[in-house]
């Protein structure tokens, strides 16, 4: 990447600066002894040209919109389209949460993100034993179809996109969303939206759990290749590291994970469904973590573009260059947020949220102040918001396409990462792919060892967080809290009971059987999906027929 | 003078799956010298209280993060004191605001430990307020 | 004390937990206990299930649970698991595994640390199978650590003893130690959908053949696959079992349940045997400090360890 000349030129003034920092350093020590990234990255005092001389300018960074993408998949850059401020929201009942929809798309929000309640997430209905107490705590309760029409209400599903972050229910919240389309006279071309639906990282991380790895990515490939034929405009998979990285892994680890579990998927697919890659791949999507580090995260970001072109192109022949983009969500790091002065929490999330768009994110949550203790107030939100109305208008990073390109450090630390993150797929690959690999126990022991050390460096003061090992005060500080009671609980029951009145239960039982034969018969279950919530099934009925054909998962423990 | 190993049960509760803590608890646990059984995520308060009376512990420690803790917790203490075991000591941890400790006291917990804890306070207090009976 | 052990017996389940944790501890006044419950015992099926960690030995006690209970028969289980020689502190993360059956109340899962024993199973685990089988249970399962001796003691404590392999994990036949084969009256090669699995099955079945099978029974070698299939999963263990019952009801038809009975009470006799004379002996030693100061004549090289007991044994054994 360099002359001879600049080389040389450079050694000899790298040699004099080590000189002087040696110097310096005799009389006053640096204040720590090791300096890394918050994943226990090694970072140098300097970066200079030698750490980027091998690099091959056109083959590793390239131009916008040319592969393999390291500056973004798109020519015009934010320039052309800003990031979706797109907010994961979700609140008690379907009407409440709508209310909160209405407030954050008045706000200036361009996409809308579904937080689901716990039973609905692991697809249980209101009335089940299980949900006992957790109705409507962390999102929005949702049963039938009746509530997610509340739930839309007025929501121009034509030129809105959502996104929904369901994993094993996902094909039944599909399936309600695009009912709802029809039922208001839109066609399923005209929707556009993602659903998480992303089983292996539950089986590594999130944990929200129904049946085994095998079946569970079955069904993720019925529904990509629903969205294929008819739902051109879905992201059906947003194949998800926030999670990974949430459950305590390193930035690496989460990198490799991800775009593993995404190869994952590729093979599936082809393998199940018979498609070619480019007939499914341009609608794969990504979400990542923008955690704390600054640095980390930009470089973390560049490297994943560039490790799925090169996977797209090399292991799977891809012809299409939108089957080469990575495109990605990123949310804010949850858990770098304290509940000790959460006012602080506000300058996290704007940080992390600055290194997000400038690693080029298509789509950003940011997290309010709030959230390490409660659902998020209107007040809390609407500064989440601004963050990034205000990075987006006031700040200038969009002026211009990734702007970091070309420095010394920032290209080393891509390239590292990448390079580390190889490591981990050609291991996963070696022992015979990630639902092998999930079986072993192996990201599962990785993230706990890294979650672990990690809690030890805490409490051993080796890594700072304000507030709560450093800088720390006695004063409560008191912040408005949002209340989920239970009344919503039993509003939502009332409504569930009154709605397996009022249907037609034989209806509902044929539906239920239709889809417990596609299941039986290996057939796509989309369609009869989209038939039995049309019919009032319920979230866990249909589930529960999930869970009947293809067992239960047993989470084999591993920590 | 007790020759007792400290034994403690560590469970979540209910629906919630995030289990980085409860997992990194106990590594912190066996590491101070006890023995620890978890129970893993997605436990009724029935299925907890049954392993809590199976295994002879000293201590239940939930970890919930839902926010169902109203609930949940209680409950928990609630079921040991119907078997006759409220001398099994109840603490918790996860997202807790404020005004839901003393519900909490008052149902039974001893203790609860929110998000800046540390491994060791949470370990200390443990040796200094767990005894096994005799 | 001899309170817990009738508790223990009418089935209440945290006199039983009290009762072993109580062994555990060493806790004075334990064998009164003991002594209560000994004469009842002998009435459970003792089940032991070895094999190296990470074989997926919880997983199939869990699924073995769901068979024994099927035949409406009542199930004890104790699952052991290294105490860490560090901290003294232990994982014990079987029970996790085998979290079904919390409610049920013909199931007792009762998880217990080494507490250091490498030399063999832990007398609690020893008594502890007495105190479930005079609650009454129909089969007692017993789940080793799989590592060093603990894995061939169990054949002192168990009717039915059941090696788990896994391919690929090294477990060449060559390289299993004589002494596992010796033991196994039934051998699983769990996650059979590895690579290697026909392989360790051949070796397995070659071994066995090799092997004098005194008794008539020669040990079966079952396939298990993943149990991320529940439903081929829960066949494949039930017919574990099924063989399982078979050996047992062998062990009657060829009156071989005396041997069995035989080897455990040697085990017991010995065991309490060394408490009973040992014990005492290294407490009054380490009292009167002759223990320290035997300890600092070997470090100065003025006598050997054989000297010293012969002195020891002298003056206790007159």
């Amino acid at each position: 990447m360099f002359t001879p000349d600049v080389l040389e030129q450079s050694k000899t003034m790298r040699s004099k600066w080590e000189d002087e920092v040696k110097k310096i350093v005799a009389k006053k020590a640096d204040q720590k002894p090791e300096w890394t990234t918050v994943s226990d990255l090694a970072i140098k005092r300097l970066y200079g040209p030698e750490d980027i001389r091998d690099m091959d300018f056109a083959k590793d960074i390239s131009y916008p919109g040319q592969y393999p993408f390291l500056r973004g998949n798109q020519a015009t850059g934010y320039r052309g389209k800003y990031w979706t401020f797109r907010m994961f929201a979700g609140m008690g009942s379907a009407e409440e949460t709508n209310k909160r929809w209405h407030y954050l798309l008045n706000s200036g929000q361009t996409g809308l993100s579904t937080a689901f309640d716990f039973p609905t997430l692991m697809g249980y209905d209101t009335d089940s034993p299980k949900a006992r107490g957790e109705c409507g705590k962390c999102g929005v309760a949702i049963d039938s179809i009746e509530d997610f029409q509340k739930l839309i209400k007025d929501i121009p599903l034509d030129t809105i996109s959502t996104s929904m972050t369901i994993n094993p229910p996902a094909t039944i919240l599909w399936a309600m969303y695009c009912a709802s389309a029809q039922m208001q006279g839109i066609g399923l071309d005209k929707i556009n939206g993602t659903i998480q639906n992303d089983m292996l990282k539950e089986f590594i991380a999130q944990k929200t759990l129904m049946c085994p790895p095998e079946p569970s990515v079955k069904l993720i490939s019925d529904t990509v290749e629903f969205g294929t034929k008819y739902v051109p405009g879905w992201n059906t998979i947003s194949i998800s590291g926030y999670h990974i990285r949430e459950a305590g892994a390193t930035a690496v680890q989460e990198l490799a994970f991800t775009l593993r579990d995404g190869m994952e998927y590729v093979e599936d697919v082809i393998k199940r469904k018979g498609l070619h890659v480019d007939q499914f791949a341009p609608r794969l999507s990504f979400f990542f973590n923008a955690h704390i580090d600054f640095f980390e995260e930009i470089a973390k970001l560049r490297a994943a573009r560039r490790i799925w072109a090169k996977a797209m192109r090399e292991r799977y022949n891809s012809q299409d260059q939108r089957s080469w983009w990575m495109r990605f969500h990123t949310q804010t790091a949850g858990c770098s947020l304290t509940a000790q002065q959460p006012y602080n929490n506000v300058v996290r999330t704007a940080v992390e949220a600055l290194a997000a768009v400038l690693g080029g994110t298509q789509s950003l949550h940011t997290n309010s102040l709030d959230e390490v203790l409660c659902l998020p107030s209107e007040h809390a939100v609407q500064i989440a918001l601004r963050t990034q109305q205000i990075i987006a208008e006031e700040t200038g990073v969009t002026n211009t396409i990734d702007p970091l390109a070309g420095s010394y450090f920032i290209e080393s630390l891509t390239n590292e990462m990448e390079e580390k993150a190889w490591d981990y797929i050609h291991k996963i690959d070696d022992m015979g792919g990630m639902v092998a690999a999930i079986e072993r126990g192996f990201p599962q022991m990785e993230i706990s060892d890294a979650a672990y050390r990690f809690q030890r460096q805490i409490d051993a003061e080796e890594k700072i967080m304000i507030g709560v090992n450093k800088y720390n005060t006695d004063d409560v500080v008191e912040i408005p809290f949002v209340e989920i009671d239970d009344t919503v609980e039993r509003e939502q029951l009332e409504r569930l009971s009154d709605l397996k009145r009022r249907r037609d239960s034989r209806k509902v039982s044929e539906c239920l059987k239709d889809i417990k034969s596609a299941c039986e018969k290996g057939d796509n279950v989309m369609p009869y999906c989209i038939e039995a919530v049309k019919n009032y099934a319920t979230v866990q009925e249909i589930c529960d027929v999930y869970r009947e054909v293809y067992g239960e998962y047993r989470d084999p423990g591993i920590y | 003078m007790s020759n007792r190993k400290i034994r403690i049960l560590l469970a979540k509760p209910g629906l919630d799956g995030h289990d980085r803590g409860a997992k990194v608890l106990a590594r912190a646990f066996r590491d101070a010298g006890f023995e620890v059984i978890y129970t893993g995520c997605h436990q009724t308060p029935e299925q907890i209280v049954g392993a809590a009376l199976q295994e002879d512990v000293d201590m239940v420690g939930l970890s919930c993060l839902s926010g169902a803790h109203t609930y949940l917790y209680p409950r928990v203490a609630e079921l040991l004191r119907e078997q006759g075991a409220d001398d099994i000591t109840v603490v918790g941890g996860g997202i807790i605001p404020d005004k839901d400790f003393q519900p909490l006291y008052d149902a039974g917990l001893k203790a609860l430990f929110t998000p800046g804890a540390t491994l060791e306070s949470i370990c200390t207090w443990i040796q200094e307020n767990i005894k096994p009976r005799d | 004390m001899e309170e817990l052990g009738k508790r223990a017996m009418e089935g209440d389940v945290r006199a039983a937990s009290r009762l072993i944790r109580n062994i555990e501890d060493n806790i004075p006044g334990t064998n009164l206990a003991i002594k209560q419950i000994f004469p009842h015992t002998g009435k459970a099926h003792v089940i032991g299930l070895t094999g190296a960690p990470g074989a997926g030995k919880s997983t199939i006690t869990d699924e073995l649970i769901m068979a024994i209970r099927k035949k409406s028969k009542t199930v004890g289980v104790l699952a052991v698991d290294p105490t860490s020689p560090f901290t003294g502190g232990a994982l014990l993360g079987d029970r996790i595994r085998m979290l079904r059956h919390a409610e049920d109340t013909g199931v007792f899962i009762r998880s217990l640390a080494t507490r250091g024993a490498m030399g063999g199973l832990s007398k609690a685990v020893g008594d502890g199978i007495h105190v479930l089988d005079v609650m009454g249970k129909d089969d007692i399962i017993v789940e080793t650590v799989g590592v060093g001796q603990q894995e061939v003691d169990i054949i002192n404590h168990a009717h039915t003893v059941i090696v788990v392999l896994v391919p690929g994990m090294g477990d060449d036949v060559q390289a299993i130690k004589a002494g596992l084969m010796e033991i196994a009256d039934i051998f699983v090669i769990n996650k059979a959908d590895r690579d290697g699995a026909n392989k360790l099955y051949k070796e397995t079945k070659n071994m066995i053949g090799m092997g004098k099978w005194s008794s008539g029974w020669e040990p079966p070698v079952l396939m298990i696959e993943s149990v991320m299939e529940p439903h081929s999963f829960a066949k494949s263990v039930a017919e574990l079992y099924d063989k399982i019952e078979e050996h047992y009801q062998h062990l009657i038809d060829k009156n071989l349940m005396a041997d069995r009975a035989y080897r455990k009470v040697v085990t017991e006799l010995n065991d309490a045997l060394r408490s009973a004379i040992l014990d005492p002996i290294l407490e009054t030693l380490s009292a009167s400090g002759d223990f320290d100061e035997m300890i600092r004549k070997l470090m100065m090289k003025e006598s050997d360890p054989y000297t010293l007991a012969e002195a020891v044994a002298e003056t206790y054994l007159k």
